[in-house]
């Protein structure tokens, strides 16, 4: 049948008419927003750039060393907020790394699918938490637990070290980190998770029939073939924490000074944007803020493009799927 | 022989057991946030949060209808402006993206998507707010809007991606051509996948702050259009929560309340739409 149809009929099945337009237009339109995507990046980039000038052309590098940060006579330096941030972020993924990872290994290695699935749904919704819920809720609970149990109880005991001594009014570095770590867990959760499931069975079957525990098993056969991606997750979260705004700019205490300890209040570049951006008056004040955006902007890139990497890198040799 | 055995089906059990603490721990936080905000936030939630506009403080009745009809308003622009050009720029990444370009276009996407909320609130403020020296609603939308872009392009690159070879083949073996296969095979095959994409996406950049601080600002009163500042639920949380006075306190619990409520459900509808027919992009 199908042969006697195109003996009948050679030339439409091979060379149908060409109906103008149609795809053409469809290709272009898809293609103009698709740049469009890359031409609002880059008009980022220059917006940032350029706004950012009076501040660059004042004070060049010293902006990123200089520790003095004062409104009043127009100098501006970002060195107590890449510290704040940097702070904040490695305290966040010191308590959120083993929490999520331990929690990412349980999902996907030890419990039933059932509860697997539904508690990775639950994770999923902590992760659409919007910030400010996480601010409001840590101004009224976190603050005090810590002034008043958390910060009294390591003191205690490491109260002799600078990192933790001083007076405790509870907005500090330590709380911005304590609740960044809260803010980051789903990330490091879902992304470890699914670098742990592309880990191909026969390695953890293997593992188990040479008489290894499920523990050892886990620890020796499946966390290394899952290593990149997890590495990954972790940059994904720092990302995510170097440019987390709301809910730390709620608890750091807002203080343009460098502390040891800390239990004492500071700053981040994203929560110092946030706050002063709408009292900022003066053009070297606004662009200096402008340029601790680009700051923040250039360190987000940087460890995201890590981030990204490492992850396509596990999953291009974990799982079957190219 | 036996005891080092022994130890390890300790360590087994002892590692095994804090793994599954850790993963009960992480989830039960969304219990605690859920459980507090509830407690904290019930009582103020009433007729007068959603009809009522802000009261100075030490008056009581006030609400915060301005600031709910304000998101609205700001998130229905963002979602109006985001959600077409993500929406275009994704069929291009999955249909037509050559190798190169295509490759760099996702790129970007991905970097676009991790660039902190307040930079691209910075980068809307130079856009918007400099030239026309006021804050608007418009700002604060066009802030929201590319966040959403490569939420919504990557989305729906990956769900279009998941729609089987066959059935492209079969739509072009009839003789459809491409724009065709696209519009009337492609798309709707993968139609619950884009959708629940894009609900996530307006949940997410609805319950943004940090790009509305200094775009669409504040305002007191109901906003009359685009171009004046607006109030929006997660400012309001957040200068009712930094604000000394008890009654404001109250009142960014209730509207934190209704946010998260909001947000969630919005999260819960999408993904159960979600597991009912189309299959998780893996």
């Amino acid at each position: 049948m199908a042969t006697s149809t195109a003996a009948i009929r050679p030339g439409t099945a091979i060379a149908p008419k060409r109906r103008f337009g149609g795809d053409e237009v469809a290709y272009l339109i898809t293609l103009i927003f698709a740049t469009s995507i890359l031409l609002v990046t880059v008009l980022m980039v220059w917006q940032l750039w350029i706004h950012s000038s009076p501040a660059r052309e004042k004070f060049g590098f010293s902006f990123l060393t200089s520790k003095l940060w004062n409104p009043v006579t127009d100098q501006f330096g970002a060195w107590p907020f890449m510290y704040g941030t940097v702070v904040t972020s490695l305290l966040a993924l010191i308590i959120a790394v083993p929490l999520g990872v331990g929690a990412a290994i349980y999902l996907s290695e030890l419990a039933p699918a059932k509860l697997s699935n539904s508690l990775t749904f639950l994770v999923e919704l902590l992760a659409a938490v919007p910030s400010v819920i996480y601010g409001l809720l840590a101004i009224f609970t976190l603050v005090p637990l810590v002034r008043d149990y958390i910060a009294p109880a390591i003191q205690a005991v490491l109260g002799w070290t600078p990192l933790f001594s001083g007076n405790v009014i509870g907005y500090s570095y330590f709380t911005a980190g304590l609740v960044l770590a809260t803010m980051t867990f789903p990330f490091i959760i879902s992304v470890s998770r699914e670098a742990l499931m592309a880990v191909p069975r026969e390695q953890r079957e293997a593992a188990l029939a040479l008489g290894a525990t499920q523990w050892e098993s886990t620890f020796n056969a499946v966390l290394p073939f899952a290593k990149l991606g997890i590495f990954g997750s972790i940059f994904l979260a720092l990302a995510r924490a170097l440019g987390e705004t709301m809910a730390v700019t709620m608890v750091i205490g807002n203080d343009p000074t460098i502390h040891a300890s800390l239990f004492a209040p500071g700053y981040t570049i994203a929560s110092a944007i946030a706050n002063e951006f709408t009292e900022a008056t003066g053009d070297t004040f606004l662009s200096a803020l402008v340029e601790l955006g680009l700051v923040l902007f250039g360190l987000t890139i940087v460890i995201n493009g890590v981030a990204q990497l490492l992850i396509v890198l596990t999953t291009k040799k974990g799982s079957a799927k190219a | 022989m036996t005891t080092r055995d022994a130890r390890r089906k300790g360590v087994n059990i002892v590692m095994l057991g804090l793994c599954a603490a850790c993963a009960f721990v992480t989830v039960s936080t969304l219990f605690v946030i859920l459980g507090f905000l509830v407690y904290n936030g019930a009582t103020s939630v009433n007729l007068n949060f959603f009809t009522k506009l802000p009261l100075p403080p030490g008056q009581d009745g006030g609400g915060m209808a301005n600031a709910i009809i304000g998101s609205a308003q700001i998130v229905v622009v963002a979602t109006l402006i985001g959600l077409p050009i993500g929406f275009f720029a994704g069929i291009y990444l999955a249909e037509y993206g050559g190798r190169t370009f295509a490759f760099v276009i996702r790129y970007v996407a991905d970097l676009l998507n991790g660039i902190p909320s307040i930079v691209i609130g910075i980068v809307a403020w130079t856009i918007v707010v400099v030239p026309q020296h006021h804050f608007s609603a418009f700002a604060g939308s066009l802030a929201l809007s590319l966040m959403l872009i490569p939420i919504t392009a990557r989305n729906t690159e990956q769900f279009l991606l998941e729609v089987p070879r066959s059935m492209r083949e079969g739509s072009l073996a009839l003789g459809a051509n491409k724009w065709r296969t696209i519009a009337s095979v492609i798309v709707p095959a993968a139609r619950k996948g884009i959708m629940t994409g894009m609900i996530l996406g307006v949940a997410r950049i609805s319950g943004e702050a940090a790009p509305l601080l200094f775009t669409s600002l504040n305002n007191q009163y109901f906003s009359t259009g685009l171009a004046e500042p607006t109030a929006s639920l997660p400012v309001m949380i957040y200068l009712r929560a930094t604000s000394p006075y008890d009654d404001w306190h109250r009142q960014a619990w209730a509207a934190g309340l209704v946010l998260l409520a909001l947000v969630l459900l919005a999260n819960i509808a999408a993904r159960m739409v979600i597991s009912r027919g189309a299959s998780l992009p893996r």
